[in-house]
């Protein structure tokens, strides 16, 4: 149901995609959706059902900050900014990634040879 | 103190959550309706998206709180407006399970204190008793404490051994105290060096006896009890280096033990130093109790292979005079079997604590399964709750954590009452317990049995939720949703809970009154046994004690004790009186040595078996009421005339000389150098030592004899008990006269052990009486418990098929048809909750075989009668709904649709 495709994401996926995106600039819930929609060219469907509870996480580590503000379409919204302990925690995070992934490539690569 | 903020920012946090979410759905609409959508089809769209919305809201929260105490907290808040919007529910639940708690945590304090918690001694672990065995010696099974020391095994013991730190042998007895008021018998512990070391309790004022107060014919010290330096001398601490007079003789007190201090597990008065005489030591005298401890990581084993080592090099240092053979002893292959000081203490206690311990879980499973069937019922009738419960988001682990909540919440309150009632319950036990039981004055209820009861709260909380929420909280909730409040059937899947339920209760009532029956039938048998006297209620004993500083000269105590037997006769309304060493099951230590019979030969370098001794006067048997077998009775004449004869118990008669007509006339003696002793009487047997023991033989002495244990003059019995009865024995009265007559022969004699042979008789049979009120107690709750539970479930189902009933009756059934169908349901149940439970009681009756007498752990009988009564009992609580079910009203029934 709800949570099909994000089940297939490995856990803490989503926290770094959040993290870079706030990297480039801060933005709040729905155009976050709505970015990494647009960036995975829809491949990656995030939903809210999880957002926002990954959202929560986040503050509450103290990754990222909110503050309401106004959106581009007029609206009062919470946005959301990366702070410098979230930023620290992507680098570790998408080296820690890169390296997996590369792992990875290489056993799925041995096996095809 | 960031979460501390988080804590208390928490309420303005989840608003801006709220806001949010709301916002980007907001967002989102306005984004499909700029596709082309309607505002309706929009949102629509937008929500089915976004999913449960509550749900997503309550997701995002839950990661600021810790893990999910907040979830029961709120469970707690709710179940706590279940339980009370339902009071007669609660009320009934509550009650069952505080009772179950209350019974349980009761009998725990009990078993905590008495076998649980270590003895009241610093390290107590280390301590043990020095009990040995004698298999080789004849006779020795007689005596309970197996072989006793000898003052000169304690010399070699404490002198020789490798594992132990200390080590001393005691004994308790018994003395007058004369100079402070009226002549008082206070209870003595004489101690050797050693003992106060080896129980290692400081003393409350003063100081111990010492190795230099045990020494022969020096000064005489004396040490007091708590109790006694409180009741004599009002804890007043000069007392200390002032005199006491102990049996006529002045002792100085040196120091006073402190409150709750005991000797193993007897009370005492006074301490005085045993003061052996090294020189005139021989190697017999075996009557001393000794106690060690041992060394840091010495083990009992290593301990018994200690003594073992010993017993050679104690028969090598001792002898019993010139001439005999030391290595006599070898015959009786002593052995040592040294045990925790702890189990000396605890006894033959332990089976039955257990057992009534394994009797009262049962009650709380039984209890438990009434509770589970009335949270079923219930649980029925919320289902509509429920459902809208699933239906507005809530997981199924959240409606049964909620559901295990309610009960856990319903166990916790029933457990704080029921400790309320635990309160009440211990008094009650140590009011009833057994007289001795043990370590009496330690229970309490200390901070293991308030978790024991928060344990059994909590489980048995999660116990009877369970069934229910597992049941209830499943898928089927939207289903329950449509049809809740609609007459369905139940389904057959809800009944086979229930039935189980009221099949496994039937079992363990089961059990229950078995073995209560099987207590009922042991208490049936002892009261069927002969024990020795008639009439107890109405045989008045008195011990009273003639030291030899009062009067020393032998055929003086005889006569003193004479003069005192006129006077109690002379009271009015006394019908016969006598005196003895002791009346049986009185539990005094009586004499005993090895007995030669004329004519028989035994083989060289073993000795004869072992008898009891015990000294009677004239007219003994006829106040007791025991019977002559055959000969006659002692006369004063043969008494002070110091002649030769002796009387014995009908099974030695039997089996030295056949039959006891035959044994009148023939003689035995304790040494083949001593004078014969001619047999004059056999008297019937006796149940010395209680009357689930088998009768002891015994040879009875005149109450002055010479050449008692080895050439002598004439010695006196100096502790005797005093039997004679009266219609009024045991009141206040009565008593008061006998005082007089005592004091109007010589008033320095105080008067010990004044009861009823009833009491004594009654102390004897304690542990079983005990037994089997606590047994009977359990099973009536269990019965109890049965009853409602059936009645419960029969009349729930019969108005569950109240239309079906009404249909019946419609087509025409009688109304007898109706109720023989209910009670067939009931029968049904009953007969297989007896069948399991038969085959249960006949496996776990063998664990109460110690404790019975004169039945089988597999009583055809009980079981028979159990069974029956207990299918009656379940017909007669299926009848009162099955007359219900009669007497539906068709129409009424059928209105319902």
């Amino acid at each position: 149901m709800k949570k099909s495709e994000q089940r297939d994401l490995f856990p803490g996926a989503l926290e770094m995609m959040i993290l870079r995106t706030l990297k480039r600039q801060p933005l709040h819930g729905y155009a976050l959706v709505q970015h990494i929609k647009r960036i995975s060219d829809d491949l990656l469907q995030i939903e809210e059902g999880s957002l926002y509870p990954a959202l929560q996480r986040l503050l509450k580590e103290d990754l990222v900050k909110a503050e309401w503000g106004i959106s581009v379409t007029n609206r009062r919204v919470r946005i959301y900014k990366l702070t410098t302990a979230g930023a620290k925690h992507l680098e570790r995070e998408v080296s820690s990634f890169e390296k997996m992934l590369e792992g990875i490539t290489r056993v799925l690569a041995r096996g095809e040879s | 103190m960031n979460w501390l903020k988080q804590l208390f920012s928490r309420r303005r946090l989840f608003g801006d959550l709220s806001d949010e979410i709301g916002q980007h759905l907001e967002e989102k609409i306005e984004e499909l309706v700029a596709t082309g959508m309607s505002r309706k089809e929009a949102t629509a769209a937008a929500r089915r998206e976004f999913g449960n919305l509550s749900l997503l809201e309550e997701d995002s929260r839950e990661v600021w709180r810790w893990m999910s105490i907040e979830n029961v907290f709120a469970d707690v808040r709710y179940g706590l407006r279940m339980l009370g919007r339902n009071p007669v529910f609660t009320v009934v639940g509550l009650l069952t399970i505080a009772i179950g708690i209350g019974a349980n945590a009761a009998v725990f304090s009990v078993v905590n204190s008495v076998l649980l918690k270590p003895l009241n001694y610093p390290k107590a672990e280390e301590l043990v008793s020095l009990h040995q065995t004698a298999p080789g010696a004849a006779g020795l099974a007689d005596f309970e404490n197996g072989l006793l020391l000898s003052p000169s095994m304690y010399f070699t013991y404490a002198e020789q051994n490798r594992t132990f730190q200390s080590l001393g042998v005691w004994v308790p007895d018994s003395a007058s105290v004369t100079g402070l008021a009226e002549p008082e018998q206070v209870r003595l512990a004489a101690v050797s060096d050693g003992v106060l070391q080896t129980l290692d309790v400081a003393p409350a004022a003063g100081r111990w006896l010492s190795q230099m107060d045990q020494v022969p014919r020096g000064p005489e010290r004396v040490m007091l009890s708590y109790g006694y330096w409180q009741r004599q001398f009002g804890q007043d601490r000069n007392v200390i280096g002032r005199n006491l007079t102990i049996d006529s003789r002045p002792r100085e007190i040196v120091g006073v033990m402190p409150q709750g201090f005991r000797f193993v597990d007897t009370d005492f008065d006074v301490i005085v130093p045993l003061a052996f005489d090294r020189g005139k030591l021989i190697l017999a005298g075996f009557g001393y109790h000794g106690i060690a401890r041992l060394k840091p990581g010495a083990t009992i084993a290593e301990a018994n292979a200690d003594i073992t080592r010993m017993l050679p090099i104690w028969m090598d240092s001792w002898s019993n005079g010139r001439g005999s053979n030391p290595h006599i002893y070898e015959t009786w292959k002593i052995t040592p079997m040294i045990r925790p000081l702890k189990q000396e203490v605890i006894g033959n206690v332990s089976e039955v604590l257990w057992v009534v311990m394994g009797t009262i879980g049962l009650v709380m499973l039984i209890a438990c399964a009434n509770v589970t069937n009335l949270l079923l019922v219930r649980v029925e009738s919320r289902q509509q709750e429920l459902a809208v419960r699933a239906a507005l988001g809530a997981g199924r682990q959240r409606i049964i954590s909620g559901l295990l909540v309610e009960s856990v919440m319903l166990g916790l309150f029933g457990g704080i009452v029921g400790l309320g009632l635990a309160y009440a319950g211990v008094r009650f036990l140590a009011a009833i317990g057994p007289a001795n039981l043990p370590r009496l004055s330690e229970i309490s209820i200390d901070a293991r049995t308030l978790g024991f009861a928060f344990l059994i709260s909590v489980l048995s909380g999660l116990l009877f939720g369970l069934v229910p929420a597992l049941k209830y909280a499943g898928p089927r909730a939207s289903l329950e949703l449509r049809s809740a409040g609609r007459t369905i059937s139940v389904s057959r899947e809800q009944h086979r809970a229930r039935n189980l339920l009221v099949v496994g209760q039937v079992a363990m009532a089961l059990v229950l009154l078995v073995s209560a029956g099987l207590m009922i039938r042991t208490f049936e048998a002892l009261r069927a046994v002969d024990p020795g006297f008639t009439d107890a209620r109405h045989l008045q004993v008195v011990r009273i004690s003639i030291p030899g500083s009062l009067i020393a000269e032998a055929e003086r105590v005889t006569r003193t004790q004479s003069q005192i037997l006129d006077k109690l006769s002379a009271i009015p309304g006394v019908k016969s009186a006598g005196f003895g060493g002791e009346m049986p099951m009185e539990g005094f230590d009586s004499g005993w040595d090895t007995i030669f019979i004329e004519g028989k030969i035994y083989p060289k370098g073993v000795l004869p078996p072992l008898h009891f001794y015990k000294h009677v006067s004239p007219g003994f048997f006829a106040a007791a009421g025991t019977r002559l077998i055959a000969g006659r009775e002692l006369t004063w004449d043969e008494v002070y005339g110091l002649r030769s004869v002796v009387m014995v118990s009908e099974n030695l008669a039997r089996e030295a000389w056949g039959t006891p007509a035959n044994a009148i006339g023939k003689r035995l003696t304790e040494d083949p150098g001593l004078p014969w002793r001619e047999v004059i009487g056999v008297i019937q047997d006796v149940r010395e030592k209680g009357v689930q023991e088998k009768a002891t033989e015994i040879v009875y002495w005149p109450p002055m004899v010479e050449n008692l244990y080895g050439r002598g003059p004439a010695q006196p019995i100096r502790d005797v008990t005093f039997v004679f009865r009266s219609d009024r024995a045991g009141t206040q009265s009565f008593l008061n006269e006998v005082r007089q007559a005592v004091w109007s022969v010589n008033s320095n004699l105080p008067l010990a052990s004044v009861r009823t042979m009833q009491e004594v008789y009654g102390k004897s049979v304690a542990r079983t009486s005990f037994t089997l009120v606590m047994l009977g107690i359990a099973s009536a709750m269990a019965l109890a418990l049965g009853l409602i539970g059936i009645y419960g479930v029969i009349s729930y189902t019969v108005s569950q098929r109240k239309r079906e009933i009404g249909i019946r009756l419609a087509l025409g059934a009688q109304s007898g048809e109706v109720v023989s169908m209910v009670l067939r349901q009931g029968a049904k149940l009953a007969l297989l909750g007896v069948c399991i439970g038969v085959v249960a009681a006949f496996a776990l009756a063998r664990l109460m075989t110690s404790l019975l007498f004169g039945v089988t752990a597999h009583d055809p009988l009980t079981f028979a009668a159990v069974a029956a009564l207990l299918i009656l009992v379940a017909l007669f609580a299926c009848y009162i709904p099955a007359r219900r079910a009669m007497k539906v009203d068709p129409i009424v029934a059928l209105r319902y649709e």
